[in-house]
């Protein structure tokens, strides 16, 4: 019994490994609406990841989750900075009520 | 006043960018606080700041990843986090989430998604404010029995005890969860987050508003490690989510950076405030910002029956939306900052 409850478990897991891939295959149907920027009224750095975009949107959509996690674990860190700055105990919490 | 406004590269919008810093600031601080991503509030948000509602959502999941990351890691240093029931949960949230999604498919085939979607919405948001509510007064009821027999409640007590049963089931494999202190069968969690999963797929939801109460009272995890664990599952939900929205372009970077440099304060001030704010502080405030949740929805759904009302009920649902956002975020600030005062003032006179 534990043995097949075992072997369950890994099947289950492997499954659900399995899931994202096999509910695309099973999803899809109709081609989506592609938006194109408009890089006229942009200079720089929008410009650039405009044209980026524009290009390839498997770039774009790589450097944007890179991006995001790095910026949040720097503003992050920023804050804090300050509060240990302000003196908050940051590390340590009394254990309140359940 | 051209400098308050700046042009979004992709969504081709000239945004009001200090409102999406307050924005920012606002579902930071609740996020941290209550272990939500809070999409039930940012989407509306930045569809009134003027982002079309694809890339609003897009941008928000973006943004929501950035945000909890921040929280988990605040979180995590408190030891609020159980990493391995979080990603045993992962599985079952992700499996659950897809059958949701070719669910609402199959309901929008048949030409009732949108009425069905927000009936389960109410339903299921009813129910967890009676579920909180009911807890809060099992526990006051507990407490007062105790207060009669001249006896103090134990601290860890709670109200409503439904885990209790479901520990009892015993099928292998066992794990122990250190961090939230359960020894249970690994089936329960990710039963758990197959359900979760499930109704925030239908939903379209981030899912922090239904597993933070489930982790509290099915998987019975205090409330603090309930609220850091789900951050947990919202920032690597919300990566896998904003990959996929910005694959299809729907996502505005810059929009999500700008609201980041809010976020990034707020959610530190959630995430610490939790320090101060007693664990059922944390469930009546999380079951008032429901019940806000659910009238704000109900005022949409209410709207095909009184169409003569129709933009009177828009306005009061974002009022209220808006409104719940700035009174709660303004609590728990102010808790906060009397909690560090009294923290500081200890800290002087032992020293």
């Amino acid at each position: 019994m534990k043995q097949r409850l075992q072997r369950l478990w890994w099947t289950v897991l492997g499954l659900i490994l399995l899931a994202p891939s096999l509910s695309l295959a099973a999803g899809g149907g109709g081609s989506p609406i592609v938006i194109v920027a408009d890089t006229r009224k942009l200079d720089g750095v929008m410009a650039w990841w405009a044209n980026l975009y524009n290009e390839s949107h498997v770039q774009f959509a790589v450097l944007t989750i890179i991006i995001i996690p790095v910026t949040g674990v720097i503003f992050g860190a920023v804050a804090d900075v300050v509060m240990g700055w302000i003196g908050i105990d940051l590390k340590s919490r009394e254990l309140a009520e359940h | 006043m051209d400098w308050l406004y700046i042009l979004m590269p992709i969504a081709g919008v000239q945004i009001f960018w200090p409102g999406l810093v307050i924005l920012g600031v606002g579902v930071g601080i609740i996020g941290g606080f209550f272990g939500m991503g809070g999409a039930w509030m940012v989407t509306p948000g930045l569809n009134i700041l003027g982002f079309p509602m694809a890339f609003a959502i897009g941008t928000d999941i973006a943004h929501m990843a950035g945000k909890s990351l921040i929280s988990t890691l605040r979180h995590g240093k408190f030891g609020n986090v159980d990493y391995k029931l979080g990603l045993i949960m992962l599985a079952g949230t992700v499996i659950g989430f897809e059958v949701g999604a070719q669910m609402v498919m199959w309901l929008e085939r048949i030409g009732s998604v949108e009425k069905v979607v927000r009936w389960i919405y109410i339903a299921l948001l009813a129910f967890i404010a009676w579920m909180v509510f009911h807890d809060v007064a099992k526990r006051r009821a507990k407490e007062k029995a105790a207060a009669a027999k001249g006896e103090k409640l134990d601290g860890l007590t709670t109200g409503v005890e439904w885990h209790k049963t479901l520990h009892k089931i015993k099928i292998p494999p066992m794990v122990h969860l250190k961090e939230a202190g359960i020894y249970c069968s690994a089936w329960l969690p990710i039963f758990v987050s197959f359900l979760t999963g499930w109704l925030a797929g239908i939903l379209g939801i981030g899912g922090g508003l239904i597993r933070m109460p489930a982790l509290i009272y099915m998987v019975g995890c205090p409330t603090h490690v309930a609220v850091g664990t789900d951050l947990f599952e919202v920032a690597i939900s919300g990566l896998y989510g904003a990959l996929t929205y910005t694959y299809k372009g729907r996502t505005e970077l810059v929009a999500a950076m700008i609201m980041l440099v809010g976020a990034a304060v707020g959610a530190q001030v959630g995430a610490v405030a939790t320090k101060y704010i007693k664990g059922y502080g944390i469930r009546i405030a999380f079951g008032l910002c429901v019940i806000g949740c659910g009238l704000s929805i109900l005022m949409k759904l209410v709207q095909p029956w009184v169409p003569q009302f129709k933009s009177i009920l828009d306005v009061c649902a974002t009022v209220l939306v808006l409104g719940l956002v700035s009174l709660m975020s303004l609590y728990i600030f102010v808790r906060m900052v009397a909690g560090v005062k009294e923290e500081l003032r200890r800290k002087q006179q032992s020293a």
